[in-house]
């Protein structure tokens, strides 16, 4: 076995043993937490280059690519409990993902929180939160993913409330915390069941393993009572962990509100790790997700990928239809992760891993250069996040504007020369051809079209026409919409003071560098995956990659290729027409778009209402059951323990008294006794040594006398 | 009348007259004194019997009344310097005012 899969768990331990370190280490020592977590998530991208080229290397002898390491952990029973780690291209391809992307946002992030007082905490976490992230690639087991899943969950938390002094963000950390365990619930049953059902968590095991055919055809020959087959409702059951954690419809509405979170943890959290821990999961079960009962494999879909297809183009559609409405940069990015991440869980439902999988790495990185260019641009105007109070930034952060323009144009798909393209173009193809129904289609195409309008809306808010930047307009949003600058703005200006507040700048090289890194992924990412050199899709299938510009025309490609980058070049139209036309003159100005149906607009601004609907019902429910709860413990079980109480306080009484005139007078009466006794004889004991003596010489005479008596008889 | 009885009524004489010391005197040092008295008319009456016992060659009587005597000298040394003892404390060698030794 080679030395990279054995010791592949250095590559989360590092980041965990770094975060542990800065956890214990002097609050003050900045530079020590910094280059902790920045050298051990550097080492840990050598190690998973290593590991990628590992089975790259494999992959080119022939040999089969995957590989895996199992130890046992505890025994019950008679039962071995083993986790363990699994190197396989679809790990090998996320790991370099994961650190290089992370790597980055770390060094970012060393910029953008400068001067924030808890630049430690942040550090700590932030290590933590890629440790857990990558425990997640690598296990080889369901068990310790779920671990690694729960601490990812925890960290998130930590990071979304990382200004707790902000109640918005406590609530919205809280929020992601809750909502994401509605979520775990139904993942740890299915775990549960699994295990009953097949005896392993292990993905691989040399046959044993539940994704491998013995498991899995098992676990298809069994139905509920219900009728539903049980690797179905397995599957399903790890779908709705994954539902949580990628912020799929219903469970999304903690994704918009974790923007409350720093900027890089935006980042983090949002484009390269957490979300895409859902769309990975899925991924790494797609056997059991695909597996299937029907005769003719190659023409039906499983149940579960069904179901994985349809909640994800509901997503897909639901998440850029909303990001239209939105005046926050990060709220739309936000939106438009959810709608992305709803592309991803459609193209692995209706193309396999390969489809989904690609979108994910190129969403990854242009994701993530949005937010980090969304975070140039908040710390370059000071807090701000309205787009309606920026407006002629292009020209004052050029690099920032250049980069940004790169991302959004990537994320919107633009034709042949961004990722975004090739892997949308790729989902949408696959849901063309899909066997079940045409709607998720045109769905996706229909969502493509709104992502090119809101991200355009977007730009010309940002970059284009003339600074709205009003002292009246920060101050506004300082007190009304700017969490960010909670830690951030105040302290940063006053330390910095090199320029006056309100004034927008470009951010320092340290942030602009990773931008320009990210923005060259970006757009060249995508020439792995193009139909013509499928390299990428070859490479997780393990299938042969020929260069093959016949792919082109072959299957309904150009049909296909053609329209989406007709509705590409519609939205951006679209988008120009309502904001690039006429530069946005005022900050209180109507939106160009809400001007044509007010009230759907603020239906689309309030999130669809989903927010409100929740609160209207799940939490209201939860609130009266609180309530009844409450009442029925003040009322029913508080009385009964009060009774319980009472009577014991009677039989106490009772004891007492008896204690104190039976048990304590009779022993009382024999102290005294004793006491009087011992009295008596003290008597004896004047003090006196003559009176001593008197009763010794007393003494003698008397059995001088006895003896005397005695010898005369 | 025998040497032997002559011995025994003088160390008798000695020994009431150390005893109605001991019991009549207030001061320690007297009290102290008394008791030397006693002991040693026990002394007297070891040697009497000693040399007109039957078997006056063996030592025993002599042996038996230096170990007394000696152990008397010790006794004496302890009993002043308790006395001195007690006198610092009390000021006083008057044995009515020594009397907290009680029930």
């Amino acid at each position: 076995m080679n030395w990279i899969v054995r010791n592949l768990w250095l590559v989360p331990a590092l980041p965990i043993l770094a975060a542990g370190i800065s956890a214990l280490a002097k609050r003050k020592s900045r530079v020590l937490a910094a280059s902790l977590a920045i050298g051990s998530m550097a080492i840990s991208f050598l190690l998973s280059v290593c590991a990628f080229a590992h089975v790259l290397l494999l992959r080119s002898s022939g040999q089969p690519t995957l590989q895996f390491f199992n130890f046992r952990w505890f025994q019950f029973g008679n039962e071995w409990l083993s986790l363990g780690w699994v190197l396989d291209p679809l790990t090998a391809v996320m790991l370099v993902m994961v650190t290089f992307v992370g790597l980055l946002i770390f060094i970012y992030s060393v910029g953008y929180m400068a001067h924030d007082d808890n630049f430690m905490r942040f550090f700590c976490f932030l290590a933590l939160f890629a440790g857990a992230m990558l425990g997640v690639i690598i296990s080889n087991s369901l068990l310790l993913l779920f671990m690694c899943w729960e601490i990812v969950g925890l960290t998130s938390y930590l990071l979304i409330g990382f200004w707790y002094s902000n109640p918005k963000a406590a609530a919205a950390g809280k929020k992601a915390f809750i909502v994401t365990r509605i979520g775990d619930i139904p993942f740890f049953l299915g775990i549960a069941w699994l295990y009953a059902q097949s005896g392993t968590l292990l993905f691989y095991n040399n046959g044993a393993g539940f994704l491998e055919h013995s498991a899995i055809s098992h676990l298809l020959a069994q139905t509920t009572a219900t009728g539903i087959c049980v690797a179905t409702g397995i599957a399903i059951l790890i779908f709705c962990g994954a539902v949580g954690k990628s912020g799929q419809f219903p469970l999304h509405v903690w994704l918009p509100d974790a923007m409350e979170g720093p900027t890089p943890v935006s980042a983090l959290i949002h484009a390269a790790t957490m979300v895409a821990a859902g769309v990975f999961l899925v991924a790494r079960v797609y056997p059991l997700m695909s597996a299937h009962t029907g005769i003719a494999a190659a023409l039906t879909t499983s149940t579960a990928l069904q179901a994985v297809t349809w909640i994800g183009s509901i997503t897909a559609l639901l998440g850029a239809v909303i990001a239209v409405a939105q005046f926050d940069i990060k709220r739309i990015l936000a939106y438009s992760t959810i709608s992305q991440l709803g592309y991803m869980m459609m193209g692995l439902g209706v193309g396999g891993v390969s489809v989904g999988m690609f979108h994910l790495i190129t969403h990854a990185f242009f994701k993530s250069l949005l937010f980090l260019g969304a975070g140039s641009v908040i710390h370059g105007c000071s807090g701000e996040q309205d787009i309606r109070h920026m407006g002629g930034l292009g020209k004052l952060m050029p690099i920032t504007f250049v980069t940004y323009a790169v991302g959004m144009l990537a994320l919107c798909g633009f034709p042949f020369f961004f990722s975004g393209f090739w892997s949308k173009d790729e989902i949408l193809h696959a849901a063309h051809t899909w066997n079940i129904s045409q709607a998720p289609y045109y769905m996706g195409a229909f969502a493509a079209l709104l992502t090119a309008f809101y991200m355009s809306r977007q730009v010309f808010y940002v970059f284009a026409g003339s600074s709205r930047t009003t002292e009246a307009g920060a101050e506004l949003a300082h007190g009304l919409a700017a969490p960010d600058a909670a830690g951030h703005h105040a302290s940063d200006h006053d330390a910095a003071g090199h320029h006056a507040p309100g004034t927008p700048h470009e951010s320092p090289s340290v942030m602009t560098i990773p931008l320009m890194i990210l923005a060259a992924f970006a757009l060249l990412l995508g020439f792995l995956g193009t139909p013509a050199w499928p390299w990428f899709q070859s490479f997780l299938d393990g299938t042969p990659a020929p260069v093959n510009f016949g792919a082109f025309s072959s299957g309904g490609m150009i049909p296909v290729m053609l329209s989406s980058s007709v509705i590409v070049l519609l939205g951006l139209g679209i988008g120009w027409w309502f904001y690039g036309r006429k530069p946005i003159k005022s900050a209180d100005a109507p939106d160009n778009l809400g001007r044509l149906s007010p009230s759907i607009f603020s239906a689309l601004g309030a999130a669809l209402y989903f927010d409100a609907f929740y609160g209207a019902t799940f939490v209201k429910l939860t609130t009266v059951l609180a309530r009844v709860s409450d009442w029925l413990d003040r009322w029913v079980w508080n009385g009964a323990v009060q009774t319980v109480t009472y009577t014991i306080f009677g039989f106490a009484h009772l004891d007492n008294f008896l204690d104190r005139h039976v048990v304590n007078s009779g022993f009382d009466e024999g102290c005294n006794s004793v006491s009087r006794g011992g009295k008596l004889l003290s008597m004896l004991q004047a003090g006196r040594v003559q009176g001593y003596l008197k009763i010794v010489a007393g003494a003698l005479i008397v059995f001088t006398i006895l003896l005397l008596w005695k010898a005369r008889i | 009348m025998n040497p032997l009885s002559g011995f025994l009524l003088l160390s008798a004489l000695i020994f009431s007259i150390g005893l109605a010391g001991a019991l009549t005197r207030r001061n320690a040092i007297l009290v102290l004194i008394g008791i030397e008295l006693m002991l040693n008319a026990a002394n007297l009456n070891f040697i009497a019997f000693w040399r007109y016992g039957p078997n006056p060659e063996a030592l025993t009587g002599v042996m038996f009344t230096i170990f007394s005597i000696s152990v008397a000298a010790a006794e004496a040394a302890v009993g002043l310097s308790i006395i001195l003892a007690v006198y610092r404390h009390f000021k006083s060698t008057n044995l009515d005012d020594m009397n907290s030794m009680k029930g």
